[in-house]
């Protein structure tokens, strides 16, 4: 007994950090820095300098031509549509998964995940089978807006449930049970006690299904075909530019889809902060 | 109230299981059906040496591109966690880059660096290390694509397991491997094998940054996804339809076992 207390006494004391300190954490800064460089930043910053690469007047000309511009607003309007549909229909997805009760609904559950892990082509030949020629339903969308759209729904399905599922189960049932008691209907209970809650989830998945709606590309190139002035979005465009080897152009296109999807990241990073303050 | 109540819980459940029985798995079962329709020609076409090099590339690539993702995120969790350093802000704004950008839009960033007329092209091709229309390139690619997964699934385990345990470890006088090997890596590695599972599955997938920066060469360049879409372009659908049968078989099992990672992190 005293022996191992002396022991441990004479024992070195612990030592006051063993992280690799100065020179390991440094390394490993060092090593996070080029790994990212090599991969996201020296390709950003060359697509950045390719897009000036012929002035401004080309510059703006790879924007402001005619398909270009056309490609542009459908790009944003077809993935607005997109988000207006899944703050819908994912919330009340969401809803039915926390509230309801029936038969299967844990393997429901899984399936919403199902998006995300199937490759994008196979989720364009999913929609094809289906709704492409030859439809058992006798619905052809293949190569319209349609298809543009419901292509776009089906890989960001999950964004939405999956942000609102989780506060919906955390929900106080109480606030819920107090308004119906104090002879709120059904429908102010919701808009009042519920909807403000769900607000900045709402709002976080809406933002990551439109940066995903607006630069999805693999998901289209089957289903929707990319015809100018009909069904073709930004990406298609930018892909097309580069088989034809107009790097600059698609470069000027690349940037500006890229400014966007970051302005909206942001705007909607700063609108569900706002609504965080006032969700109580 | 209960037969509103009610009407309404039925408008509600039915809406639900509509769209997602017409979004998603309808269409998902057409695609068995459509492939097994003519499985003969199907499975000729999905055995030629072209396809299953292009299912053997898809592989290998992911093999290569996710241990790379894992060292660094797990890395780079520990260090936005554990450490503080100037320009940690920046560095995670940039790890989320890849979720904004569209995958088209990556090929081409990669192709004005690494193609033959980028920034370092020639001169890796003078050295004999050509990356872009080349192995490297497309692991560059999936790289890119799948750079956040692991790094977003550690960084709030980090937070929420604390560095007590660690500081115990260290005190007792184990070294910075040890105090990572046997008490970090134990705790994360719920949340390590999500980010994995999820990075596989985008990997396996990818397709339109692939499609830039791959050259798309039948027997050399093509991925699994690139050679399904060739082959519906070639009249080929059932090979194509079987060939999509065999990723979203692989995309379902990936699920499951996500589910299954994600109940061991949450207990």
């Amino acid at each position: 007994m005293s022996s191992a207390v002396a022991d441990t006494s004479s024992a070195a004391p612990p030592r006051p950090a063993s992280w690799p300190r100065l020179g390991g954490a440094a390394f490993g800064r060092g090593l996070v820095v080029a790994y990212l460089s090599i991969i996201v930043l020296i390709p950003i910053a060359a697509l950045v300098a390719q897009s000036t690469d012929g002035g401004w007047s080309s510059f703006w000309n790879a924007i402001s031509n005619p398909e270009a511009w056309w490609a542009l607003k459908w790009t944003v309007i077809a993935s607005l549509i997109v988000v207006v549909i899944n703050v819908f229909a994912g919330t009340v997805i969401a809803w039915v998964l926390v509230r309801d009760r029936f038969p299967g609904k844990a393997g429901l559950n899984g399936v919403i995940d199902l998006p995300f892990a199937l490759p994008t082509v196979v989720a364009g030949i999913t929609l094809l089978a289906l709704y492409g020629p030859g439809s058992p339903l006798g619905i052809h969308a293949a190569f319209t807006k349609v298809a543009v759209v419901m292509a776009l729904l089906f890989v960001t399905l999950p964004f939405v449930v999956r942000a609102v599922q989780p506060v919906l189960m955390e929900l106080d049932l109480e606030m819920e049970e107090a308004a119906a008691s104090l002879g709120a209907s059904r429908f102010t209970t919701f808009r009042r006690i519920i909807l403000p809650s769900l607000m900045p989830a709402i709002l976080s998945g809406s933002a990551l299904a439109f940066a995903r709606a607006i630069g999805e590309f693999g998901s289209l190139v089957l289903f929707a075909g990319f015809i100018p002035f009909k069904t073709e979005v930004m990406s298609g465009l930018i892909y097309q530019g580069i088989g034809s080897g107009n790097l600059t152009g698609a470069a000027a296109q690349s940037v500006i889809l890229l400014v966007i999807a970051l302005v909206v990241l942001l705007i909607f990073g700063r609108l569900t902060k706002w609504s965080l303050r006032h969700a109580g | 109230m209960p037969a509103s109540g009610r009407a309404s819980r039925w408008g509600l459940r039915g809406f639900a299981l509509g769209y997602l029985a017409l979004l998603l798995m309808i269409p998902l079962g057409m695609i068995f059906y459509r492939a097994f329709e003519h499985i003969g020609p199907a499975f000729e076409s999905i055995t030629t040496p072209d396809a299953l090099h292009a299912f053997y590339l898809t592989i290998l690539v992911a093999a290569i591109a996710i241990p790379l993702n894992t060292i660094f995120g797990v890395g780079c969790a520990l260090l936005l966690v554990r450490t503080n350093f100037r320009g940690k802000a920046l560095i995670n704004a940039i790890i989320d880059l890849p979720f904004a950008i569209s995958p088209v839009v990556i090929g081409l960033a990669l192709l004005l660096v690494y193609s033959r007329t980028g920034w370092f092209g020639g001169w890796l091709d003078d050295n004999g290390f050509q990356v872009a229309f080349a192995l490297p390139g497309i692991v560059l690619a999936t790289i890119f694509v799948t750079l956040p997964f692991v790094v977003r699934e550690v960084v709030p385990v980090l937070h929420e397991i604390g560095d007590e345990q660690e500081q115990a470890a260290r005190t007792l006088g184990a070294n910075w491997w040890q105090t990572f090997w046997r008490v970090t890596l134990p705790a994360i590695r719920w949340g390590v094998s999500y980010g994995v599972v999820i990075a596989t599955a985008r990997a396996l997938g990818e397709f339109g940054a692939v499609a830039v920066i791959s050259g798309r060469i039948a027997g050399q360049t093509q991925t699994a996804t690139i050679w399904i879409a060739q082959a519906f372009g070639n009249f080929d659908q059932p090979g194509a339809y079987l060939g999509a049968v065999v990723l979203a078989l692989l995309a379902v099992s990936i699920l499951v076992a996500m589910n299954l990672f994600k109940r061991k992190e949450a207990t």
